[in-house]
């Protein structure tokens, strides 16, 4: 187990009650540590509380109970320094070019004109954007649009990248070269990468570790290691282990899954 | 041009020629209306005789202070209610049923406020258009997604940046649609109330031509407020058009 980046220790969320409703208790206690460097997936069935855990981990939400340390400081009520947060949702500004929206990344960060253009350029080309740094989000792919905001969250160097189903909305070709990428940014910045997805596939061809959360309130119920190396791209998806680890996630996935199902049946 | 563009011209051509046979056929009588080539010639004296030109220019300056402040003040307070909902509800009413108060009917108080210079033209301009671009901004505020909020959050903004770095320029086309509002009230606001109670600009000097049955002056500058108003929207429209483009939206 590498040294701990970022650890979890009693991680509660309770949203309070709306008007004549009850409380929500969404999530935990959820204790895991990730280490530095380290690609950690979770997976978990609908409405488990995989993105609020994201968004807890990232500051936009405040923890109920327990506590979040990243680089050994508490996560409190302020945004850490040094995290970036991949969206699921398209989140480019349509009135910027690419090469804006990659520079938005950089706005507060006092770095030379000259710096900030060489990362910028450095941050598309990464990205394979370059031939269309001067266009519009409205002239690009959903794909692209989605590698703008990983070269707007890459530009700023973050030593932690939160991923919340970053692939969520788009085709499985697309989804598997995309995960190459990742991979790829991964392996060349370093950072520790925390991703929330709902493909058990995608989890298995891209995480180091892979934790599996329980249905409402989500608790980690697993933590599968995948062994995988870290010089790898989607073609692991052709080994037997490949097979072995999504069949795993699914066995502990399945009851989970039904639970929702049920809750959900119920409900409606 | 285009198809619509070549219809939109053919329809205003077309009434003109309307307008042009009724008054030469005498069906609308000379002390009512000369007809549009007669008032073409003297649109063309205004413009090159120059006389009026304080009075067009001092309505005008107050035209685009009443848009100014009515525009600037009602995007920083409708930015400011957004993150207010209880103090939002609570004036929605108001908002809801502002239009039905006749902002005219204040013109006496005003004037007992102000005197008779211009601000009580201006105030009843800024006041006609605020409520439009408050609301406006406030309809632009409630569309902006939920995800650009979180970025400007990671990145770390403040409330007052992501106002200017997020929210506002997304809704830019609803703040360009307020810059529409807010123009075309204070037209009306400015140029209605040098009607009522005021010694010069364009709406006196209309109200003047009026009385003393001087259509040579009424309607030229009938045409000139018509044609400037017409023009600023169009520009406006222009630019949005642009916006909306880049947005993949039109």
């Amino acid at each position: 187990m590498p040294v701990p980046h970022v650890s979890l220790s009693g991680v509660t969320k309770v949203f309070p009650a709306s008007a004549g409703g009850q409380d929500v208790h969404a999530l935990g206690p959820v204790d895991v540590e990730i280490g530095t460097g380290e690609f950690f997936a979770v997976v978990g069935p609908s409405g488990c509380g995989k993105s609020t855990l994201l968004e807890l981990i990232a500051g936009l939400l405040p923890v109920t109970d327990g506590h979040i340390e990243f680089e050994g400081r508490r996560i409190g009520d302020e945004i850490p320094d040094g995290v970036g947060v991949v969206f699921q949702e398209d989140a480019c500004f349509p009135w910027l070019t690419v090469r804006d929206n990659v520079t938005f990344g950089l706005r507060d960060t006092a770095f030379d004109a000259q710096v900030r253009a060489r990362r910028v350029d450095a941050a598309i080309a990464m990205m394979g954007l370059l031939e269309f740094a001067d266009s519009y989000p409205a002239q690009l792919s959903g794909g692209m649009r989605q590698r703008v905001c990983i070269a707007r969250t890459l530009v700023a160097q973050p030593r932690l990248i939160l991923l919340d189903e970053p692939f969520g909305a788009l085709d499985q070709q697309t989804r598997l070269l995309m995960g190459d990428e990742v991979l790829r940014l991964w392996r060349e910045t370093g950072a520790t990468v925390f991703l929330i997805t709902h493909a058990l596939d995608e989890a298995a061809m891209l995480a180091d570790r892979i934790g599996v959360m329980s249905a409402r309130p989500g608790r980690m119920i697993d933590v599968v290691e995948t062994g995988w190396p870290r010089d790898r791209d989607s073609r692991i998806v052709e080994r037997e282990q490949f097979g072995a680890i999504t069949s795993r996630l699914w066995k502990t996935l399945r009851d989970e899954s039904m639970k929702t199902m049920g809750r959900m049946t119920t409900s409606a | 041009m285009s198809r619509v563009r070549l219809y939109q011209v053919a329809v205003i051509a077309g009434l003109v020629l309307l307008v042009e046979a009724l008054c030469v056929g005498g069906v609308i009588d000379k002390v009512t209306m000369p007809p549009p080539h007669r008032i073409a010639v003297d649109f063309f004296k205004l413009l090159t005789t120059k006389t009026l030109y304080p009075e067009i220019g001092k309505s005008m300056a107050n035209v685009l202070i009443a848009f100014v402040l009515a525009y600037v003040l009602g995007i920083v307070v409708g930015t400011a209610l957004h993150g207010y909902k209880t103090l939002r509800d609570t004036l929605d009413p108001l908002f809801a049923t502002y239009y039905a108060i006749p902002v005219f009917a204040f013109y006496p108080l005003f004037i007992v406020m102000f005197g008779l210079g211009d601000g009580p033209q201006v105030l009843i301009g800024l006041l006609l258009g605020i409520v439009a671009v408050i609301v406006t901004t406030l309809n632009g505020l409630d569309r902006v997604p939920n995800v650009l909020r979180k970025t400007a959050r990671i990145s770390r903004l403040t409330p007052l940046q992501t106002a200017l770095r997020v929210t506002l320029p997304f809704c830019a086309p609803y703040l360009l649609t307020a810059a529409k509002l807010a123009l075309a009230y204070a037209f009306i606001g400015v140029i209605g109330s040098e009607f009522i109670m005021a010694r010069s600009g364009m709406g006196y000097e209309i109200g003047f031509a009026y009385t003393n049955f001087d259509n040579a002056t009424m309607y030229p500058l009938i045409l000139l407020i018509l044609l400037m108003s017409v023009i600023m929207n169009s520009a406006l429209s222009r630019w949005e058009k642009v916006l909306l483009a880049r947005r993949g939206q039109q």
